[in-house]
């Protein structure tokens, strides 16, 4: 953010975009990745610095716009959603499970976690079956899953299940164009 | 023959004696949102997406069960309305498991019609997510209590159509359900005559025919205005 204006015949800065998988299908960024060969056109535009089809560990900062792909089901997502927050412009609930919790959520009315697992790896198994006893390898389920506004401030929603390639592109080309608003004004001295 | 004259919308419109303001409004080209309503059926009131403001009044009152009066001046399409219209519908789907993606009316839904008429991106109110059973006991239809909004057509379409009465609700405020006979499985009930009006008639994916999965289930909800103008006019009788 601080050395964007210093000069004004230095390149315009390209946006920086995310995508974001939380507990969902991944059917969300199926559909992103269905936008086949404008993928090519969305490179031109901007760099995508954090996604599941990109090799990045840790959530950058200083993120122009996010697209968040499911519900929001456990404490590592939890902990990633508020720091995409934090480190993110334009926030966009990115799909069905974002917005309502949607499939990932059919697991509320069983009650907690703990139901949840006994109906997954007890009722619906054939032979014996046990919920697993070593709770550390995987990240500890909340009580409910949650829409993501539930949790966080959020700027757009992008309904669907999944959302279709055209509307993800529109929604893309939308955020990225327009240099004259939002964007405009904060690096104008 | 007598003519009630009112405005709505700014409009002088005419209506019918005995007509409501929901049938004045349609009958001139008006259209007002409505969930419970269903041509052929009485109607109850109970959706509240009709609601409309007459002037005088402070209340808000339900198009479908109001009638035209002289001189009434109505608005259908105020900012408060709207905004309250959303708020039903975002009730709406809070109130029990809709999901829509894996329900068998997705796409042929008129509660996702609505939520999409007026623009509803997201639901503000928490999800209440309750645990709410499936009855498939019945040899043809089955029924999904979580996607019922308890608009009563089902009872309506049995009772005046079919004069069976199978379907009634039992429970009060945040449980109250439909049941078929006594609160008896649906395939157990006796009084039921298998006609299928009820599910014709369901706006959701509440009532079903068996065997449909996602976005299969397509009601002919037209066939209950069909039945019942056939009925009146005695279009049968030889």
């Amino acid at each position: 953010m601080s050395a964007k204006s210093k000069n004004r015949t230095a390149p315009k800065p390209r946006p920086r975009i995310a995508t974001v998988w939380l507990a969902g299908c991944s059917g969300c960024h199926m559909s992103f990745l269905d936008l086949d060969e404008w993928l090519f056109e969305l490179a031109e535009l901007a760099d995508v610095v954090y996604s599941p089809v990109a090799d990045v560990k840790e959530y950058p900062e200083n993120v122009d716009a996010v697209l968040i792909e499911g519900a929001v089901a456990n404490l590592d997502n939890l902990e990633l959603l508020k720091k995409v927050r934090a480190r993110t412009r334009l926030v966009v609930a990115f799909g069905d499970c974002a917005i309502t919790g949607n499939v990932t959520s059919l697991r509320n009315p069983l009650g907690g976690p703990d139901s949840a697992l006994h109906r997954a790896y007890v009722e619906e198994v054939d032979g014996n079956g046990s919920p697993p006893s070593d709770r550390t390898t995987v990240p500890e389920l909340l009580p409910k899953v949650l829409p993501l506004h539930q949790v966080i401030k959020i700027d757009a929603f992008l309904r669907g299940c999944p959302p279709s390639p055209a509307a993800i592109r529109e929604l893309l080309e939308q955020t990225l164009s327009p240099p004259s608003k939002s964007r405009s004004k904060k690096d104008t001295p | 023959m007598k003519v009630t004259t009112l405005t709505i919308n700014g409009e002088l419109v005419s209506a019918s004696p005995g007509t409501t303001l929901l049938e004045a409004a349609r009958e001139n080209g008006l259209d007002i949102p409505t969930l419970c309503a269903i041509e052929g059926l009485s109607t109850v009131g109970a959706c509240r997406l009709c609601l409309v403001e007459i002037e005088g009044s402070s209340r808000l009152q339900p198009s479908c069960v109001t009638a035209a009066e002289e001189g009434m001046e109505v608005r259908t399409d105020s900012d408060r309305l709207q905004r309250y219209r959303r708020m039903a519908l975002e009730l709406f789907f809070a109130e029990r498991n809709h999901v829509c993606p894996v329900c068998v009316a997705n796409g042929h839904c008129e509660l996702q019609d609505r939520a999409r008429d007026v623009g509803m991106d997201h639901v503000r109110v928490p999800y209440r997510h309750p645990d709410l059973s499936v009855d498939i006991t019945h040899e043809r239809f089955g029924l999904d209590h979580n996607r019922c909004i308890l608009c009563t057509r089902c009872v309506r379409a049995c009772d005046e159509l079919e004069g069976a009465h199978t379907w009634d609700l039992a429970g009060r405020g945040r449980n109250t359900h439909v049941i078929t006979d006594l609160n008896e499985p649906w395939g157990e009930a006796l009084s039921c005559t298998s006609c299928g009006k009820c599910v014709e008639a369901c706006p959701t994916g509440a009532i079903f025919h068996k065997g449909s999965t996602v976005a299969e289930m397509e009601h002919r909800r037209d066939r209950i205005r069909f039945i019942a103008q056939a009925r009146g006019k005695k279009e049968w009788t030889p």
